[in-house]
């Protein structure tokens, strides 16, 4: 009878109950986004407005001015000859198989990315080191982030906020923040005890603690998030591209569906260049804010 | 002690327990449970129980334990790193423990400053900028607290480091550092808690010796904590001993060596050196029967009748050591004095000091001088003998 049936079989709920649920779901949905979808993306504009500003600031400037300023910046963050001529060697190969338009809007993307995720997730992470409730709250969420395929949370972006910059925004930003999240609240963790308590014999308020010494202490690890939130939105971009970001991606995209391997090799690079670029200067960078540790290294 | 003087710092029956629910646990341990009995019953750690103590202004009060004693716990209390679970705490009078957050930073700002084991200076912050980091927190202008953080700096030794970071100095420049930190806020009263104890012996000699010559020019009122009872006796003008989060006697160098309250702080003081902590005020023959105040020799003639040897004083002023046969040969006229030896050693000298003396001298018999060179007494081998000897027995 069916009574034995659980045996051979896992007792499934039936396939009607299923689609109820699922239907439910996503009813009430579309009933949100087709509520709330106008005042969402009215709230997403300013920064819709930027990002548009942005990648046609460095599509319409002449590209040697581009190429200057950007090797001047690498100079600055970095202090090294060296690395300058290295990222205007890689830009001028980039320029020179026809990629340039595509590396500027990948980077304008990239830029705006790295920017949002650490104004978002450096306040995150000092509010996990502070309060362990928060943390064991918010360490859930930041598994599922870095774990759930990235296609199922763009379903639900796309669903509200349509194909575009926007969507590809969130969708970078929700793969890329664990680290600097994770990172800020490890290197504010990591502060030796001892050093905090001194702080706070000689009478630092719980502000001076946390910018005077706790963030100060953590900057190597929070820098080290940093990279690693760089490094993953670079990898977020081919994704990106399926829902209309444009860049670097696209072309990638076009080479998987037309399997054009020399198209979608040197767009690949093009990439790898730029992470290359970013993870050198901002580890330069951050080296050499960190002058203090330089000698630990040397005399051990 | 004197006692129209008033504590600068008063600690009434304070008692620290860890875990979930202290309140719930404080009455059993007020009851006089166990440390181990709480553990077992209630999952509760019993840190400190009962301490009560006064520190008196401008004195080193030194706060002596084992490891697991509670006594960093004991001076966190202080500056109230750590709040108590009960007791009191009064700093000149005001209990600390009603301040509000506010207050308490204040608190900290200007009444204490701390001295820390591991040095807790901050890595990011040139040593400069470390020592005037009390003052820089306080909201003063830089180059106020930078000429401020110099001027320390140079009274610590450390000129010309200014501008190094933390890791480049050695363990004991970075003590210094601390030092030199804790005294840049003119606070009054001195934390140190295990401030020489990372360091290797002979640069904790050296911290101690320039600690007790800055204490005698500033005058702070230093709570100094160690395991090491050397250092506790050097430094300290009393000594608490805490053991398993129990003040087990309070007392001055000498007492604890001489008087220890029970077999914990006597196996404590068994192995010290006593010649150094010890000083000839502490041993010395105070009666004066030994002693002789007459104005000829004639005069001494009488008093051989009871003793070999004697202390001759005349107006006041120290002769010297007679004994009874140099005085006959000088009297017979074979010799041109009655003196011994005018050999002397002061209240103040610690055993280790006159020792060398005390073995060189003939019938073994020391006057005794206080500051103002009169003498107030001898010091014979015997006594020192018997309190240096390995069998020697402070009940």
């Amino acid at each position: 009878m069916t009574d034995q049936s659980w045996l051979n079989e896992f007792p499934d709920m039936s396939r009607r109950e299923l689609l109820g649920i699922r239907k439910t779901l996503d009813g009430a949905y579309r009933d949100f986004s087709r509520a709330y979808g106008d005042q969402i993306e009215a709230f997403f504009d300013p920064l819709l407005s930027f990002l548009v500003w942005f990648e046609n600031l460095l599509l319409n400037t002449p590209w040697w001015l581009v190429l200057g300023v950007l090797a001047g910046l690498v100079y600055f963050m970095s202090r090294s000859w060296k690395l300058s001529a290295g990222v205007t060697i890689s830009l001028l190969a980039i320029g020179y198989f026809g990629m340039w338009d595509n590396t500027m809007r990948t980077l304008s993307i990239i830029t705006v990315c790295t920017f949002l995720a650490i104004v978002i997730g450096i306040p995150v992470g000092i509010m996990m080191a502070r309060s362990n409730r928060a943390q064991s709250i918010i360490t859930p969420f930041l598994d599922i982030m870095q774990t759930m395929p990235a296609f199922v949370y763009l379903i639900p972006v796309v669903m509200l906020l349509g194909i575009g910059k926007i969507p590809g925004v969130i969708a970078v930003v929700i793969y890329a923040i664990p680290p600097v999240i994770r990172l800020t609240n490890l290197g504010i963790r990591l502060v030796p005890h001892e050093t905090l308590e001194a702080a706070t014999a000689f009478g630092a308020t719980p502000t001076q603690r946390l910018f005077g010494v706790q963030l100060p202490l953590a900057m190597p690890t929070i820098m080290a998030g940093i990279n690693q939130t760089i490094m993953m939105a670079l990898a977020m971009v081919v994704i990106a591209s399926m829902i209309g970001v444009k860049g670097l991606g696209q072309p990638v995209l076009k080479s998987i569906t037309n399997q054009y391997f020399t198209l979608g090799l040197l767009n690949g690079l093009a990439i790898v260049a730029l992470a290359i670029m970013f993870d050198r200067v901002s580890q330069s960078y951050a080296k050499r804010t960190q002058k203090h540790l330089g000698d630990v290294k040397n005399g051990q | 002690m004197d006692n129209n003087v008033r504590p600068i710092i008063e600690i009434k029956s304070l008692t620290q327990i860890f875990g979930s629910n202290p309140i719930k646990v404080l009455a059993r341990v007020n009851d006089g449970m166990s440390k181990s009995d709480v553990l077992a019953k209630t999952g509760h750690t019993v840190g400190l129980r009962d301490i009560n103590l006064s520190v008196n202004r401008g004195e080193i009060f030194v706060i002596m334990g084992l490891s697991g004693s509670g006594k960093s716990t004991l001076i966190r209390h202080f500056n109230r790193l750590i709040d108590p679970t009960a007791g009191k705490i009064k700093v000149e009078g005001e209990d600390i423990l009603t301040l509000s957050p506010k207050e308490l930073v204040a608190f900290r700002r200007h009444k204490m400053s701390m001295v820390f084991q591991h040095f807790g200076l901050l890595p990011h912050r040139s040593v400069l900028d470390n020592v005037g980091y009390g003052l820089s927190v306080q909201g003063k202008k830089p180059n106020i607290w930078k000429n401020k953080a110099k001027e320390w700096l140079e009274v610590v030794g450390l000129e010309g480091y200014e501008d190094q970071y933390p890791s480049q100095l050695s363990g004991g420049q970075q003590q210094r550092v601390g030092l030199a930190r804790a005294l840049c806020t003119d606070a009054d009263i001195l934390l140190m808690d295990e401030a020489f104890s990372a360091l290797d012996p002979l640069i904790r000699y050296e911290m101690q010796t320039q600690l007790i010559a800055l204490q005698g020019k500033l005058q702070k009122t230093i709570i100094f904590i160690t395991h090491d009872l050397d250092e506790a006796l050097r430094l300290g003008d009393r000594i608490a001993v805490l053991k398993d989060g129990e003040m087990i006697q309070v007392g001055t160098p000498e007492d604890i060596i001489l008087n220890p309250a029970d077999d914990y702080v006597r196996d404590f003081a068994k192995d010290v050196n006593r010649a150094k902590a010890l000083k000839v005020k502490h041993i010395m023959d105070r009666s004066k029967n030994k002693i002789i105040d007459c104005d000829s020799v004639e005069g001494l003639n009488d008093a051989f009748k009871k003793h070999d040897a004697l202390v001759w004083i005349k107006n006041n002023q120290l002769q010297g050591v007679v004994s009874k046969n140099r005085l006959a040969a000088y009297q017979a006229g074979r010799i041109d004095s009655p003196l011994l030896h005018q050999t002397s050693v002061k209240e103040k000298d610690y055993l280790q000091t006159v020792l060398p003396t005390a073995l060189l001298t003939d019938h073994h018999l020391l006057p005794v001088l206080d500051s103002d060179n009169q003498v107030i007494g001898c010091l014979s081998n015997d006594a020192i003998a018997e309190v240096l000897s390995p069998s020697f027995d402070a009940a």
